[in-house]
């Protein structure tokens, strides 16, 4: 399975917990009351998580603390730009392409 | 005249969708026409540094299109789909399919949209649905690699007309 970025944050429920692990560090215990899945479900979008790059879990004591990694977040903002870089050339084209058209279209007699 | 509208893209993670904008300094019509004539639209979809071939394009309903897009060394990009509808000048719908996926199959759903704006203006609308999220990121990745290559060619031949006017 990929474990990337993306990967990281296909899921509705990794999202959220990267959204609280954003402000706070936080146990799994603390994580898991945010939401209805069961536990080990948690758990192992936890681990999809650190496998991902976006999670670090961090021990203090007995307890095991998630703490978030949001540098590789920026890969997904650059990814739509590339993407959007793309298109807006093909639409600069298509700008040149209709000038040349409005331009034909006023000649009169000019191909159709 | 160099124009150049913003390009927006919504691609919201986790979803299998994308939203594209645009506006163009013409009236809808013409929009219409550069984005389904064959003859135009083989000026602007191909790749800079690929040959494109049109295959057939019938812009209608239920008309099938295909087009490959070849390098110098014998290798063939080839993507295909079916006009859903089309209904000059303000959408059409089509399917869209790379052929060279290790596996068929892959179809996306893209609705055009073209609004007619004061002015003789045009706002499109590119709206592209993708079998599952895991596709959709592919194809943006894909279109990642293609677009670093040539953004740089096309920016500095932009800059030299530029510079010559």
């Amino acid at each position: 399975m990929r474990r990337d970025v993306f990967q990281a944050i296909a899921d509705p429920t990794r999202r959220e917990i990267i959204n609280l692990v954003a402000y706070k560090a936080l146990n799994l215990n603390a994580i898991a009351e945010n939401f209805d899945v069961s536990r080990p479900a948690i758990s192992q979008h936890i681990k999809i998580l650190t496998e991902c790059g976006l999670i670090v879990i961090r021990k203090q004591g007995r307890e095991r603390y998630c703490e978030a990694r949001l540098q590789p977040l920026s890969a997904v903002s650059a990814w739509v730009e590339q993407y959007r870089k793309l298109w807006a050339e093909r639409f600069e084209l298509i700008d040149d392409l209709l000038i040349e058209m409005q331009k034909k279209g006023r000649k009169k007699g000019g191909r159709k | 005249m160099a124009t150049k509208n913003p390009t927006t893209i919504v691609a919201e993670p986790g979803k299998q969708e994308t939203f594209i904008t645009r506006e163009f300094e013409a009236p809808r019509e013409l929009v219409f026409k550069a984005f389904t004539d064959p003859k135009l639209v083989s000026k602007w979809l191909g790749p800079r540094d690929l040959k494109m071939k049109i295959d057939k394009y019938e812009t209608k309903n239920g008309g099938n299109y295909r087009y490959i897009h070849a390098d110098g060394q014998g290798n063939e990009y080839s993507f295909r789909g079916v006009f859903h509808e089309v209904k000059a000048p303000e959408r059409y719908i089509q399917t869209f399919e790379f052929e060279g996926l290790p596996e068929s199959g892959h179809v996306c759903l893209e609705t055009v949209t073209f609004e007619a704006l004061p002015g003789d203006r045009t706002k499109l609308t590119y709206h592209t649905v993708f079998q599952s999220v895991a596709d959709r990121d592919a194809m943006m990745q894909s279109g990642m690699e293609n677009g670093v290559l040539q953004s740089h060619e096309r920016l500095d031949e932009l800059f030299e007309q530029e510079l010559v006017k």
